[in-house]
């Protein structure tokens, strides 16, 4: 059973991330294209998503390492903005997903003189990562339970429950959105205000933080509202 | 000090001690044995001491063995490490014949507790060849490098590649730091105890006579760096930032705190360029402090405003975890795993040069709001990624991976 899965509790899950090397590594913008045809799957989920959970800061200026290794080692800033747009849950799988940033350095590659380069210490590390998923002993019935739960769960919980769930479920949505939308009552509000929470260039606690507020604030609103 | 995993709830949030419990809870009751080559002196084995404590009181039957050599299997080991880090050595045929030899006896001494051992972790070179003498071993075997080996010296890398490919896994500290080898290679970095000697929060009068014992004026500003007299660490950029700095806030005082450098004719050469460099400048402190003098040096970071660490190579760089754990700004060498700690404007700044270092610290003392913004930053992100109980994490993820799961998703 999935988390959301409509009609029942909602269980929340936790999970931890470990990174593996591949031993892959780029110097310019065409060994990032070379290399990008042939790594692990693996690899685009780590530098689109999984990297949420690794040692970084929290305040990441892009949305992949792609994208962070072309503005900062590459000093392409052109290639960097056009990788920043990349929305990774517009794509059905990791190939599209990888064909996307293949299509974006081709066409980068083909406009260019001169193939960008890094120091030589600055390569790209093509990393992936394997997901331990465990069970938590949170579980809730009601909807309005979400605002008092959200501020209690790890912020790895968060991870697992809005940004990894848009990989892991059939229309690339959050499995609080899923799940609420199984429940009785009309929550597409409360589904609409969720689809505007942009978790790419928050912490995961800013995430959970603005997640309690999406909840709280419903919620209270609900409880004026019948009053 | 031994700890128990609770004493970490207070810092960390009780939420990721309980993580912790549950990422363990498969793994409980299987035996984990750990393998180095000293039981006091140097990381690994400070890293063992607070580590296995920690894995037993999660519920792993976990053990600790040593193994032993003469001092022809030490003199070629630490050849071993230095080569690691890049340094060409010369080494014999006997010294590599008495390195097998030493492993193979040891490995008689040691079946009882590794043959059936669920996991063994093998640290560093020294007991790496073991795993040839465990045809019949049960368990997985993970060989974890310590070193930065980003440039290994080729053909010490050539003669150690053939003992490590049969592991199950290794890890290393830093994707640049990893060497092609043909299973997962884990990446796991270092982090730091918030409750050991080094780290721990002190009191305010303890750090005050650390301040009067090396004549450190509390009313004028401080910056720190703590490192080894080594060429690396640009101990001298230091001292040249430091003057550039002043020309403007004529008041700095400088801390240079480091070991001594005995066994190290490099080590000598450097500090005595230091001292020239330094020329007597009385708010210059150039500070030779024994290997035990955590806290003194805890007190020394905490003491200062703003602590340097410009290296020009680095590994990890734990100095610098270590000072932003205690909510200093860091300005660090452009280098090696200092880049992963220290991001500009958030936790401190990167700098290539003395006029880079000597810019930032004019910086930050004169926006003080700044200053005390970043440093808090900065120990937050210590307290989200470095610490001691993430490393456990890490290696509980791995374990529950090796042990229970194939592919990139284990569901428990």
């Amino acid at each position: 059973m999935t988390p959301g899965t409509p009609g029942q509790p909602f269980s929340f899950k936790d999970c931890t991330l470990t990174a593996i090397a591949t031993g892959k590594r780029a110097q310019n913008l065409r060994e990032l294209r070379d290399r990008l045809t042939s790594v692990d799957e693996g690899c685009i989920y780590y530098h689109f998503w999984g990297g949420r959970l690794r040692p970084q800061f929290d305040e990441p200026e892009f949305n992949n390492d792609f994208a962070a290794w072309s503005k900062h080692s590459l000093r392409d800033d052109v290639v960097a903005e056009r990788l920043s747009v990349i929305d990774p849950t517009s794509f059905r799988s990791l190939e599209e997903l990888r064909n996307e940033v293949i299509d974006v350095i081709e066409e980068r590659l083909s406009e260019r003189e001169l193939i960008p380069w890094a120091l030589s210490d600055q390569q790209f590390s093509f990393i992936r990562s394997q997901i331990v998923v465990f069970n938590t002993s949170s579980e809730i019935h009601a909807a309005e339970e979400l605002a008092t739960m959200i501020p209690q769960v790890p912020t790895s919980s968060i991870f697992y429950h809005f940004i990894d769930a848009r990989r892991r479920t059939e229309d690339g949505r959050d499995d609080f959105s899923n799940w609420l939308q199984g429940l009785d009552g009309d929550y597409s509000d409360l589904v609409a205000r969720l689809a505007e929470v942009d978790p790419y260039f928050v912490s995961l606690s800013d995430l959970r933080s603005q997640l309690a507020d999406v909840f709280s604030t419903h919620f209270a609103g609900q409880a004026e509202r019948s009053a | 000090m031994q700890h128990h995993i609770d004493a970490y709830a207070p810092i960390t949030g009780k939420d990721v001690i309980e993580q912790l419990r549950q990422l363990a809870e498969p793994l409980r009751g299987m035996k984990v044995v750990h393998v180095n080559s000293t039981r006091m002196g140097g990381g690994v084995a400070e890293i063992l001491h607070k580590m296995i404590p920690l894995m037993n009181d999660l519920g792993l039957d976990t053990h600790w063995e040593v193994i032993e050599g003469n001092s022809d299997f030490y003199q070629c080991t630490k050849s071993f490490h230095n080569a690691m880090q890049g340094n060409q050595v010369v080494l014999s045929d006997a010294l590599l014949r008495n390195y097998e030899e030493t492993n193979a006896q040891n490995a008689e001494r040691l079946r009882p507790a590794l043959e059936d051992a669920d996991i063994v972790i093998i640290h560093d070179p020294q007991p790496a060849p073991l795993l040839r003498h465990f045809p019949d071993r049960k368990g997985t075997w993970i060989w974890r490098c310590h070193i930065d080996a980003s440039q290994p010296y080729r053909p010490v890398w050539k003669y150690l590649r053939p003992f490590l490919a049969d592991y199950d896994a290794s890890i290393w500290s830093l994707s640049d730091f990893a060497q092609p080898l043909p299973h997962p290679q884990y990446l796991v970095p270092p982090s730091i105890d918030p409750l050991s000697d080094k780290n721990i929060d002190l009191p305010e009068d303890e750090i005050a006579a650390v301040r009067e014992r090396f004549d450190i004026d509390p009313a004028r500003p401080l910056i720190t760096q703590i490192s080894r007299f080594d060429r690396f660490k640009d101990p001298v950029g230091v001292i040249q930032a430091y003057q550039l700095a002043t020309r403007f806030i004529p008041g700095l005082q400088l801390v240079l705190a480091g070991g001594g450098a005995s066994d190290d004719p490099e080590g000598e050469a450097v500090l005595n360029e230091v001292y020239a460099a330094a020329d007597k400048d009385p708010d210059v402190k150039i500070l030779l402090l024994p290997a035990d003098a955590h806290r003194t040096i805890n007190a020394l970071q905490r003491a200062s405003d703003i602590v340097l660490q410009k290296s020009t190579r680095e590994g990890f760089g734990l100095t610098v975890t270590e000072a932003m754990w205690k909510g200093r700004p860091v300005i660090g060498g452009n280098t090696g795993g200092i880049r992963l700690q220290v991001i500009n404007h958030h936790t401190g700044f990167l700098v290539s040069t003395p006029e880079g270092a000597a810019l930032r610290t004019r910086y930050l003392l004169n926006q003080r709001e700044i200053l005390e913004s970043i440093g808090q930053k900065a120990q937050s992100f210590v307290r989200d990624n470095f610490l001691l109980t993430r490393r456990l994490g890490e290696y509980l993820t791995m374990m529950v991976i090796l042990a229970k799961g194939h592919g990139d998703r284990v569901e428990l």
